[in-house]
């Protein structure tokens, strides 16, 4: 399409003419109006499904908004004012950075180690290379399901294996840290490979003669990676946090379906590993039907997620600056 | 001016495309229900095992116009209430007949415009088919508006194996273990011989289920509320029928009888299937959930005896047609005839659902039912017999996140993590703040 343009436009010729025909007419019309046709399908879809619903949340937040009613009276910040207050809310704030913590450290040191031995000369590199993406391209339901019953009180593989080396069942679902350490186990196995095939990918734009220096210089493999790749890898590193960020604060799916039986999206009788946007969930339909206080919560995850972001962009920054 | 003009169309042409993109956008959810020979699609909405399928049959054979198609069968209510909401909240996508369970009707009372006044429909006159407080719960409170007709209720009974009971050496038939257990003080000395007997399985499944029951008898027997009374005041900390079933269940626990399976998670399905409890308090619908929880492997090997206590009544749902349906008068003809004496009798004889209608009840067809599933137990005359005499319970507007929250601290002293006085406050505490929501 573009070639196809460049070509029709040339104005060189065009120019000489006494008057632009009308094939031309349309040529420069398309050449005007097409650019904002590329973008428009990004403006129209964030402007529908991003921009829209995100004003409706936040006049909604403003409302007593009982789901079926069909008065919804304004009372402002007053879903925000108890909001403050709610301690199931700042429990389930809690457990999604708990959560988050858990699973991205491991995650990202384990994808840096893993990218480390996938960037050496090995057999049947491509394969593995490719292998790590598996658990990403599985779906979410499918990895929550069976590692739902992984973790399992009495049925499950890993109190079998505990019980084998002596170590008493631990109730994955009624213990808060173990709760947490069980849904990151979920996170991590899909998002490791993920993040390891960006890591690999950066790695290889490192030039070869750093490390040839190093060795030359006496540096082992250790002190190479740490001293060469770990810096030149930062900009990734943390591209690779922010989006682990995003995705960590928003975490539904699995700890959702971790938790099978009744009310699922309490996460547990004492709200073990209930996050953020299940608690949303849990006030905005069932059993609350609450959408005006559901909407709130949505609006502090969001706001949120904006200060997590804000403090990564200082950190770039700074490090950015650091680097050079 | 060149450039307003050249900005002027740029925008019109950009207004066209997202005029035609939001137009693409709106065509997706086109919805025609009416076929060309005239024939209606009716939706209905179920969740568990309605057992309708040969009652849409006939009802299909004798309106060659009307198609019914069904779903959510199998559905777990807790999946399937906030996706009615869901529906009923946006005008958009519920069925044209749907079924409700009785603690989510509470709720929907509140706003009875999202559904269709049945009595509008004729149903006044079915009055006499229903039992007087099956009738009433389905009616708004001012009596105006009816919201839903009723099909099952849950009459209650105490579903145990056979095979783990003579392991333990206690009686099998279940005349004799019905006279094991006349009181709940009884059920947990029974249990503490089963549980000396180390059969490697537990009493019961979990302490909630049973708690449930408990508290539905002890209400039915008391004032005829649970956590609020008829007044629609919340009264989870002072009503003693609740307090009661509180401190009966804590015995239960205290005796280390319950399996701690959360009831409905994927363990306790694989508990049914590994036989790894005795018993479970059973209303009427539970039976079919056994059956298909533990499999066609343990046919045979369950069956049915009285519950300990009292009576009561745990569960059944209602048949109503939302507002937003296009077939608002096929739909209350159907759901009328899904709901009569007869539907009710073909429903029980499908999968289990015990019938709100006294008509139906008397019926042979019921009276005289048996379960094969169960060892043949005479569900006909178990479940039946203390139908009728159900002691309603009333249920107050926020009934359903109510007993989430007492449930849930009924759970948390079942897993040790609170002791039962802690257990008792946060469940008197998260009440009143699940009532506030």
């Amino acid at each position: 399409m573009a070639l196809h343009l460049e070509t029709r436009v040339q104005p060189g010729a065009a120019a000489s003419r006494p008057g632009p025909p009308p094939r031309f007419r349309l040529t420069r019309l398309d050449m005007k109006a097409s650019p904002y046709l590329y973008i428009a399908p990004f403006f129209v879809l964030f402007g529908v499904f991003g921009a829209y619903p995100l004003a409706y949340t936040l006049w909604v937040s403003l409302h007593d908004w009982d789901l079926l009613a069909e008065d919804h009276p304004f009372v402002g910040l007053d879903n925000y004012t108890k909001l403050m207050g709610d301690a199931d809310f700042w429990h389930s704030v809690v457990n999604t950075l708990g959560i988050f913590v858990i699973s991205t450290v491991p995650q990202l040191l384990l994808a840096l180690w893993i990218a480390n031995l996938l960037n050496r000369q090995l057999r049947a590199r491509t394969f593995f290379r490719m292998g790590i993406l598996i658990p990403n391209i599985t779906s979410t339901a499918a990895v929550a399901i069976v590692f739902g019953q992984l973790f399992s009180r009495e049925f499950g593989l890993i109190n079998w294996t505990l019980d084998l080396v002596g170590i008493d069942a631990i109730d994955w679902r009624a213990n808060r840290l173990a709760s947490w350490v069980a849904v990151s186990t979920m996170v991590d196995w899909r998002w490791t490979g993920y993040n390891a095939l960006i890591f690999l990918a950066a790695m290889q734009a490192i030039p070869r003669d750093l490390y040839e220096s190093a060795a030359i210089d006496g540096a082992n493999a250790f002190r190479q990676f740490w001293s060469i790749t770990v810096p030149m890898l930062r900009p990734t590193i943390i591209f690779c946090v922010i989006v682990s960020t995003i995705g960590g604060l928003q975490l539904f799916t699995e700890p959702l379906l971790f938790n099978s039986g009744t009310n699922p999206i309490r996460g547990g009788p004492s709200r073990e590993s209930q996050t953020m946007t299940m608690y949303m969930f849990e006030n905005a339909f069932a059993p609350n039907f609450n959408f005006g206080y559901g909407s709130a919560v949505a609006w502090m995850l969001f706001a949120l997620i904006a200060i997590v972001a804000i403090v990564n962009v200082v950190l770039i920054r700074r490090l950015s600056r650091g680097g050079r | 001016m060149g450039i307003t003009s050249r900005g002027r169309r740029s925008a019109v042409i950009a207004g066209l495309a997202v005029a035609a993109l939001a137009a693409a956008a709106g065509c997706g959810g086109g919805d025609d229900e009416a076929s060309g020979d005239g024939t209606i699609t009716l939706t209905v909405d179920v969740f568990g095992q309605f057992g309708y399928e040969e009652l849409y049959k006939e009802y299909m054979a004798s309106h060659p116009n009307i198609k019914i198609v069904e779903r959510g069968t199998g559905a777990n209510l807790d999946e399937y209430s906030p996706r009615l909401t869901q529906w009923l909240a946006a005008g958009k996508g519920a069925g044209d007949v749907v079924a409700i369970e009785e603690g989510l009707l509470v709720e929907y009372k509140a706003n009875p415009g999202n559904f269709v006044n049945l009595l509008d429909h004729g149903a006044a006159d079915l009055k006499s088919n229903f039992m007087e407080w099956k009738w009433n719960q389905g009616l708004t409170a001012d009596g105006k508006q009816l919201l839903g007709l009723g099909t099952d209720v849950g009459g209650m009974a105490m579903c145990y194996r056979k095979d783990l009971f003579e392991k333990a050496g206690l009686p099998t038939d279940r005349d004799a273990v019905s006279k094991l257990w006349p009181t709940w003080a009884d059920y947990v000395k029974v249990g503490e011989q089963f549980k000396a007997k180390n059969t490697g399985a537990a009493f019961l499944d979990a302490a909630t289920n049973t708690f449930n029951t408990i508290v539905l008898q002890t209400a039915g027997d008391a004032g005829g509320y649970t956590y609020y009374d008829t007044s629609n005041k919340l009264v989870v900390d002072s009503n003693p029928a609740v307090r009661q079933a509180w401190d009966t269940t804590m015995d239960i626990i205290d005796s280390g009888l319950s399996g701690k399976y959360g009831a409905w998670s994927d363990e306790w399905v694989a508990a049914f299937k590994q036989a790894k409890f005795a018993t479970i308090a059973c209303p009427a619908w539970m039976t079919g959930v056994i059956e298909g929880n533990a499999g066609a492997d343990a046919s045979g090997k369950w069956d049915i005896a009285s519950v300990p206590g009292n009576g009561g009544n745990w569960g059944g749902s209602f048949l109503a047609v939302p507002k937003q349906g296009k077939h608002q008068n096929e739909a209350a003809e159907l759901a009328k005839f899904l709901t009569s004496p007869k539907g009710q009798i073909g429903a029980f004889k499908a999968k289990g659902p015990l019938p709100s209608s006294p008509q139906a009840l008397d019926d042979p067809a019921i009276a005289g039912a048996t379960n094969a599933y169960f060892s043949n137990a005479p569900t006909g005359q178990i479940f039946a017999a203390g139908a009728k005499s159900l002691k309603p319970v009333y249920m107050g507007p926020r009934n359903q996140a109510v007993r989430t929250e007492v449930e849930n601290a009924v759970r948390t002293v079942e897993l040790g993590q609170r002791d039962p006085a802690q257990g008792w406050s946060d469940a008197v505490a998260n009440a009143k703040k699940a009532a506030d929501k």
